[in-house]
């Protein structure tokens, strides 16, 4: 066993174990902010995982698109969201938390079966290293390219949808009959969004 | 008794994280009260199947790889994903003024 090797090692052993730790973290607590945080370090550990991998540049971009905007977003969205409200209790939650406990363990026996049951083709052929990223340029203009486009209209439509949906403005006038709008939603239109009245 | 460890990561070392990953997230996204967390399990889950494709990628399709391809299509989607289910989440909560799973039930037969 080399220095290298055991190194690896190392790191898988670490990421992976920050990893779990992180993603029952973010399931289990119970103050989300802190759940929020920790996504950020499981997406960081699974970025370290693609180095380990020797994919520099999807790790490159797990960190910027992960950790720059989807946790970034989640963030805001919490702020924005987070009214402390007391959760009405409902029948049989420790029932149905344990049966789906269960249902994830069955799920997770199948999925280790399956992973160490396969005969995998191993070893495949020699890994690329460091020239991922030019393969991965050279797929995404030719063979991919139609999946490539796709993407950019696709991120396009769900910008467009996430402004549309999250905006908050009200017509003064119907926009069909022309009759003066519901005086109660204009009115609404006008509070923040954090209610003044919101216990805290 | 003497426990060799392997020289280099195993493949079925990655297999098993991701579904160790996937199956935290699966349990999230059915037991969580806030949906701000029901978003947070659904991207723990296309994390591992991401970290799926990239294992695959490096020991099995080490010349061509076309799962790094796929795992960048993944994050892509996932971003859209984030995007428009938190858009929806602020207008639901607009409308509602709570983020308790149980009380969108406006659907449910």
């Amino acid at each position: 066993m080399t220095i290298a090797s055991t190194t690896q090692l190392i790191c898988f052993v670490a990421l992976s174990a920050t990893l779990v730790l992180g993603a029952l973290g973010v399931v289990l607590l119970p103050n989300i902010v802190y759940s929020a945080f920790l996504l950020g370090g499981v997406f960081l550990s699974v970025a370290g995982l693609y180095l380990l991998l020797n994919a520099s540049f999807v790790a490159a971009a797990q960190v910027l698109v992960y950790v720059g905007a989807v946790n970034v977003l989640i963030l805001f969205a919490i702020m924005l969201v987070n009214k402390k409200e007391n959760l009405a209790a409902i029948p049989g939650l420790g029932v149905r938390r344990l049966l789906s406990g269960a249902v994830c363990g069955g799920l997770f026996v199948l999925l280790i079966r399956v992973a160490f049951t396969t005969p995998w083709a191993l070893p495949g052929p020699e890994p690329v290293g460091e020239e991922a990223t030019i393969r991965i340029g050279e797929h995404l203009f030719s063979d991919y390219l139609l999946p490539f486009e796709l993407a950019s209209v696709l991120l396009l439509m769900s910008m467009i949808g996430a402004i549309v949906l999250a905006r908050r403005d009200v017509l003064s006038s119907d926009v069909i009959t022309g009759e003066a709008a519901d005086q109660g939603l204009i009115e609404k239109e006008r509070t923040p969004l954090l209610l003044e009245k919101s216990p805290r | 008794m003497e426990i060799t460890l392997p020289s280099t990561i195993p493949l079925q070392a990655y297999l098993a994280l991701a579904a160790v990953l996937f199956c935290t997230g699966v349990w999230g996204l059915i037991n969580s009260r806030n949906a701000v967390r029901v978003l947070m399990s659904i991207e723990l889950m296309l994390n591992a199947v991401n970290i799926n494709l990239m294992a695959f990628s490096s020991y099995l399709d080490g010349q061509l790889i076309r799962g790094q391809v796929f795992a960048i299509f993944v994050i892509t989607v996932a971003a859209a994903e984030a995007a428009v289910g938190l858009a929806i989440l602020l207008s639901l909560y607009r409308n509602r003024e709570t983020v308790d799973m149980e009380r969108f039930n406006l659907l449910r037969w």
